[in-house]
Order: structure tokens, then C-alpha cells, then sequence
């Protein structure tokens, strides 16, 4: 009897499928068969045509792509869209289809025992052919569709992928299934061919869309467990990992300035430079002062400012910007500002995430702020808003960009958003901006609330705003009950207590 | 004259029992008035691409009347000549 060991290790091949590979810790195991398995509509032909066309992109490495449902003519269009030009790559022999598709003669008749050889031999050709080193067969269920006898499919489709495996392929194929929780396939494919499975959900939550990748068993290699976000975009499938992209990150020392000399010194110095501050406060407080003054912190040489505006447009922030003595407009012709206005309801969290990522690769800034998290925070689903932060968090302490959200508070006094709630232990340092009501006048208090890996100023200091911007001034001694929302002179709470 | 090419993956026993049985079609049902060719796919994966075969043996009717397929290893010879639209003895 023969006896094979495996490798403790197996060798991984990098799909190229952004995300994808960090979430499966390296890609899919080499020269084996995964099943992506989903719904209609879960975007498995994506997913296959992206795996080849990034194999052909990042690797130069052949593909051949088996449809039994699409024609190759409806792939090549719909793929264009990703920016895939499979005719050049069928030219220059890098990519190559099997059709298998339906022909209007219909279903061939069937006199006695058959076997799926025809097929076996045109991959086998077309594998070598473009010397590819991937090849997916979309969909199976086709296959189980056209043939009763699915005991013999399933030999069959073991016949191929093991012939595909010893050419050192690597097999993706999609089955489609009925439910987005169940059964992973309708046909048991996945228990005899598959030795890994992949599934794409794309299920309504809240009332919105949502698609997530699960990494249901990848025998004998490790991955991360659990639903994965993705989406996808005008270049194919992108998945968002939602956790830290390594956690071998130091945390840095380096101060940088908050644009504000009186919290610098608030803050012991500064922010630290891959700090997250979340900035609260009701409306009106001064919380777009503060991210004005931030970002004018960094009009500096080597420092570049990227504002993400969910609220204000930019033509009403540069006016305020002036109106406080910044210059946006020349430090946006130096290249030193960047301002993103979005319209939060437009796109859904994961779409905001790679956009808000792809702006940040190209515009290197070494601070962002967010004005406000509160405005996101109103269009997503709690769940989505909270491994949206936690996504973009990690990948700007990675690049070490001191980032600064906002956060309003639902009511004038106190308060506490759920944006707060949600997100207060994934941010480095919190800074409360609130309205204090002592008779006759309303004043306002900041205070540095959290400030991790630093001594920081404690008290709750008085501010003012004007036409230089914002002061902050000496601590309220005499009011207390601020952040609870019910400010009360100390001279009244001593009464009540001798009474 | 009927005009059959008979496709074949390999010289397994399938692959011989379906010839054998395409044989015995010929001389007992079309009187020996047929033209085969056999083409096995290992050999020449390109014509079983051209042609898109799936699966093994497939034969193709090519003439008279519209080609016709049918697959398998043929061994129910009534149900071969249905499949490609002929009657003993030629055309239908």
C-alpha cells in the first residue's frame, strides 16, 4: 500500500483577489479544488473571472475558463466592465474558454454509458495550450442539470480535477445554491470534489444589501473563520479583512500637532502621529473648527491633509476656513490639502471604504479627517458601521496617518451617540466639545476624556470661538454635572446637600 | 450514403464496445451504406473542441438531412437511429 505524507505547511497561491488573500492567510492552497459556492446573483463569475485575470495581471500566469452556463461572447462583455480585456488575453494565449455552454441543437441524446472524456481532453488542451496554472468551471450545477446520474458526474468532476491538480493547477469551480444558509450545494460536490469551499452571500440585512465570504474548511490550512465583507467594484471583487493588517505595528512616539497650541498642550505635546481621535459634540460646539484647525496643522513641508466631508460641501468649508484665517484654496493648489466631499447615502459601507482607501494610496496624506463618522453612521447598519471603523482604522494606523473623526451628539447638552458607543474603545484618544448652561449664558467646555499612552490634561476648560478660530481658556471650577448633561453651579449642590 | 463520425476518449473497453456496436448498426440496419470516421480526442483535442463534445463516445451524423448526435456507448441500436433521425435502411 502506497503511503503519501503532506507537508506540514501547504503552499498557498496568492489569488490576487484584493483582500482575499490576507482573509484566506495567503490565497487558495496550491494545485487543489476550491468550490465558491452562493446564491444567484452572489457574483460567482465574478469571483472566477477574477481569480483568472489576476493570475494573468499579477502573475502572468495562464487560464482556462470552462462556462457552462454563459456563453464566452456574455463574459467577455460583462467582464470589460472590470477593465478585462479576455479577447487580448485569448490572442495572446493566456486565457482560454471551454465552451460548454447550451447550443440551441439542445441536449444530445443518450444510447447506453458515456463518460465526460470529451470534456477532460478540451481542458486538458486548452491548460496546456496557455500554460495555465488556474482554471475554473462555472456553474456545475449545469452539468447536474443536464444529467440524471449524478454519481457518475461526481466521478467525473473527481476525474478532472485530480488530472487538473497532477498539472499543477489550481481548480476553482462554482456550484449555485438556493438558500444563502443551508446546504452548501444541492448535489454533494462539495463532500467529494471540493477540498475547500468558499461561500458568497449576498443577503438583505436591514433592508440593505449586503455581500460577505465565508472560508467554510480549507483542509488542512489555516484561514480566518467567520463572514467577510465584500463588494464589488469597477476592478472586480474586493474583500475587506476586518482585522488589523498586522500586528506586529508599533505604535509610535512621534507627536504632531493638533492645530491648536492650547490642546497640544492639553495633550502632553500633540497627538501622537498613527494616533485616532474621535472629536464629540453637539451641534454647533466647534467640532469642523477643530478638524479646520487639524488639518491647517498639517500645511507644512512633508505633511499633506485629506478631508473626508460628509456634511458641509466644499465651497461652505473653505469659506469657514477663511473666515477663521486658513487658507484652503492656496494649500490646495500646493498640494497639501485634499478635500473629498461624499454624499454618505450613495454607495453602500464596503464601496465608501475601497474609495476612501484608494484616495488615501494616492494621495499619501500623513493626516485625514472625517467630518462627521455621525453622518455614516446614520446610513449604515450598526453591524456595517462598526467593520467599517474598524477597517479603516487599522489601515491608517498601519500607514501611521494621524486621523481625526467627529462624532455629533444627539442633544444639545451632554450626550452620548451611538457612534461614541460603538467605536470609543477603537479610538486612541476622545475629546469632548460640550455646551455648559450657567445662568444666563451658555459656555462651552472641551476636555481631553482619553488619551492612550499619555499623561493628558484631565479638566474640563472653558473655550471660545471668534473670528481667530478657537481659545481655550482656564478650567470650570465652578460648574459641575457637564458631561452628564445637567451642569450645575458647585455653590447650588453645596446648598442642596446643608439643606 | 450516411456520413457518421464517431468520437471516442481513449481505447477503453467503452470506446471499442461503442465502435463495435456503430459497426453492427452499419451492416445490419444501413446495409453497409455508411462512410465513419473515429476520432479519439486524446489524439486530436482540437476537433473535439471544433466540434464542442462534452461527453464520450459522442457520434455525429453528418448527412443526409441536419447533422444529428447521440452519445453513449450506442448499444440500443433502435434508439441510435431515432437519436440521429434514421430508419433502417437509410433516410427516414
Amino acid at each position: 500500500m502506497q503511503e503519501r505524507t503532506r507537508a506540514g505547511a501547504i503552499d498557498k497561491v496568492a489569488t490576487g483577489i484584493p483582500g482575499f488573500d490576507f482573509v484566506a492567510e495567503g490565497g487558495l492552497p496550491e494545485s487543489r479544488a476550491t468550490l465558491v459556492a452562493g446564491t444567484a446573483g452572489s457574483a460567482k463569475t465574478v469571483f472566477v473571472s477574477h481569480f483568472l485575470a489576476a493570475g494573468i495581471q499579477n502573475f502572468n500566469e495562464g487560464g482556462v475558463f470552462v462556462t457552462f452556463e454563459d456563453s464566452p461572447a456574455d463574459i467577455r462583455t460583462n467582464m470589460r466592465a472590470f477593465g478585462w480585456d479576455i479577447d487580448r488575453w485569448e490572442r495572446e494565449n493566456k486565457w482560454a474558454f471551454v465552451d460548454v455552454s447550451p447550443d440551441s441543437s439542445g441536449p444530445t441524446p443518450i444510447v447506453g454509458e458515456f463518460d465526460l472524456g470529451g470534456l477532460l481532453s478540451r481542458i486538458e488542451h486548452a491548460v496546456r495550450r496557455t500554460n495555465a496554472r488556474r482554471v475554473t468551471l462555472d456553474s456545475l450545477n449545469a452539468l447536474f442539470v443536464q444529467f440524471a446520474d449524478r454519481a457518475l458526474i461526481r466521478s467525473e468532476l473527481f476525474r478532472i480535477t485530480t488530472t487538473l491538480k497532477k498539472m499543477g493547477a489550481t481548480v476553482v469551480f462554482t456550484a449555485e445554491r438556493t438558500e444563502d444558509y443551508g446546504a452548501i450545494t444541492q448535489f454533494g460536490i462539495e463532500e467529494f470534489v471540493a477540498d475547500n469551499v468558499v461561500i458568497l452571500r449576498n443577503i438583505l440585512l436591514d433592508e440593505r444589501r449586503r455581500r460577505t465570504l465565508e472560508i467554510l474548511k480549507f483542509r488542512g490550512a489555516t484561514h480566518e473563520r467567520g463572514e467577510v465583507p465584500f463588494t464589488v467594484m469597477e476592478r472586480g471583487i474586493i474583500v475587506i479583512p476586518l482585522t488589523a493588517q498586522q500586528l506586529t505595528q508599533e505604535s509610535s512616539s512621534v507627536r504632531v500637532t493638533s492645530g491648536n497650541a492650547e490642546l497640544d498642550q492639553m495633550c502632553r505635546g500633540g497627538f501622537f502621529r498613527d494616533s485616532i481621535v474621535l472629536v464629540s459634540g453637539a451641534t454647533g460646539t466647534g467640532k469642523t473648527l477643530l478638524t479646520t484647525q487639524f488639518l491647517s496643522g498639517g500645511f507644512r513641508p512633508k505633511e499633506r491633509g485629506l478631508l473626508f466631508a460628509f456634511e458641509e460641501s466644499r465651497d461652505q468649508l473653505f469659506r469657514n476656513a477663511a473666515a477663521w484665517g486658513m487658507d484652503f484654496e492656496k494649500a490646495e493648489r500646493q498640494g497639501r490639502l485634499r478635500v473629498a466631499n461624499q454624499y454618505p447615502h450613495a454607495m453602500p459601507m464596503e464601496d465608501h471604504l475601497v474609495r476612501m482607501r484608494d484616495l488615501i494610496d494616492e494621495f499619501q496624506p500623513t493626516r485625514i479627517a472625517v467630518d462627521s463618522l455621525s453622518a455614516l453612521e446614520r446610513v449604515f447598519t450598526l453591524r456595517s458601521f462598526r467593520e467599517f471603523v474598524i477597517s479603516l482604522t487599522s489601515s491608517l494606523k498601519q500607514k501611521q496617518i494621524t486621523t481625526l473623526f467627529t462624532s455629533t451628539t444627539p442633544s444639545l447638552l451632554g450626550g452620548n451617540s451611538i457612534t461614541e458607543k460603538h467605536i470609543s474603545t477603537l479610538t486612541d484618544s476622545i475629546i469632548l466639545l460640550r455646551y455648559v448652561e450657567t445662568p444666563g449664558r451658555m459656555r462651552r467646555s472641551i476636555n481631553v476624556l482619553k488619551m492612550r499612552g499619555s499623561p493628558h490634561d484631565t479638566e474640563l476648560r472653558e473655550y471660545r470661538i471668534d473670528g481667530d478660530g478657537m481659545h481655550i481658556e482656564s478650567p470650570f471650577t465652578d460648574v459641575v454635572g457637564i458631561l452628564s448633561g445637567s451642569p450645575r453651579s458647585v455653590a447650588a449642590v453645596g446648598d442642596n446637600e446643608a439643606s | 450514403m450516411v456520413h457518421l463520425t464517431l468520437f471516442i476518449a481513449g481505447d477503453t473497453f467503452r470506446s471499442q464496445r461503442a465502435i463495435a456496436n456503430l459497426r453492427r448498426l452499419g451492416d445490419e440496419r444501413l446495409d453497409g451504406r455508411y462512410e465513419l470516421e473515429i476520432v479519439d480526442v486524446r489524439d486530436d483535442p482540437q476537433a473535439a473542441e471544433t466540434e464542442r463534445i462534452l461527453t464520450t463516445p459522442t457520434l455525429i451524423k453528418r448527412s443526409p438531412g441536419a447533422p444529428r448526435r447521440v452519445t453513449g456507448d450506442l448499444i440500443d441500436l433502435d434508439q441510435v437511429l431515432m437519436a440521429l433521425s434514421l430508419t433502417s435502411g437509410g433516410e427516414r
